[in-house]
């Protein structure tokens, strides 16, 4: 079930640049953080002032990934048969746990570390670990059980 | 409207640099965390890149009086980590290695893989509604 992905340094630091560009924007236009978990859930439950922007900011990125990915050759082969109880218990945890810590990989992970918060330092160093973790157990347990 | 419009166009830039690094891409992510496989380390990259652009240039964005569409900057105000931080953390984490999806690649995996996207999101919708109906009084 593990397929190799080769090393893409460059289209790393060409998507990660866009990434950072966005928050920028979004910084200097809007004054918010560009934490995707905190824009869903605010969109969701949060003041219905606040919502549109947010809901702009979901619609641009849905657009923009389906077209880049079906228009261009950063397209890549998407995932199937993937186990769906893990589908499941994965986006539940995500969801829960982002919303409990305030923050996601955009949240905490860019601009958490970009402005320097020991929060999400710490964030970051414990959801980094917990997903290193888990992934190896998920994906060699069996070689590791007697 | 103005900040409907910069909005907008942040998530394009957004989703654009989702695909293009690979974030996306739930095998390459666990690749990356996976330490014991076929190890990939282009994420280290994306996350590099991102930091240091964003670094960069949310100094430039914060010499401004104010933000162009806006009143003022809102940016938390929290500084010292908690234990909802770092429950919170771990959770995701574990979700995270899990699947292979974060929040931003799995909203873009809905116009990438729907079948499996399907099952996440709701999923995660239904995770951050449980939290914020058990929110105490936040």
């Amino acid at each position: 079930m593990i397929e190799a992905t080769p090393f893409t340094p460059w289209s790393a630091l060409a998507g990660g640049g866009l990434i950072g560009l966005a928050a920028v924007i979004l910084m200097a236009s809007l004054g918010r953080i560009a934490g995707v978990s905190s824009i869903l859930g605010q969109a969701l439950f949060g003041d219905s002032g606040e919502r549109y922007w947010r809901l702009g900011f979901i619609a641009g990125m849905l657009v923009s990934a389906g077209l880049v990915f079906h228009f261009t050759s950063a397209g890549f082969m998407a995932r199937v048969d993937y186990p769906v109880g893990l589908l499941l218990a994965g986006g539940l945890l995500v969801g829960y746990g982002t919303a409990l810590g305030s923050g996601c990989t955009s949240g905490h992970g860019v601009c958490g570390l970009a402005r320097l918060s020991p929060r999400s330092l710490i964030a970051t160093l414990v959801f980094m670990l917990c997903g290193v973790v888990t992934a190896i157990i998920l994906r060699h347990a069996g070689a590791l059980l007697p | 409207m103005k900040r409907l419009l910069a909005a907008t166009l942040s998530g394009v830039l957004f989703g654009a640099g989702l695909v293009i690094s690979g974030m996306s891409n739930p095998n390459k992510v666990l690749n990356f965390l996976d330490l014991a496989g076929p190890w990939d380390p282009s994420l280290l990259l994306v996350m590099a890149a991102a930091v240091m652009i964003t670094f960069l240039g949310f100094r430039l964005a914060w010499r401004l009086q104010r933000p162009w569409c806006a009143e003022s900057f809102q940016l938390p105000s929290a500084r010292r980590p908690d234990l909802r931080l770092l429950v919170g953390a771990a959770l995701f984490g574990l979700g995270w290695g899990l699947a292979g999806y974060c929040p931003g690649p799995a909203l873009t995996a809905l116009v990438i893989a729907p079948g499996e996207a399907g099952l996440f999101v709701a999923a995660m919708l239904g995770g951050i509604a449980l939290n914020h109906l058990t929110r105490a009084g936040s």
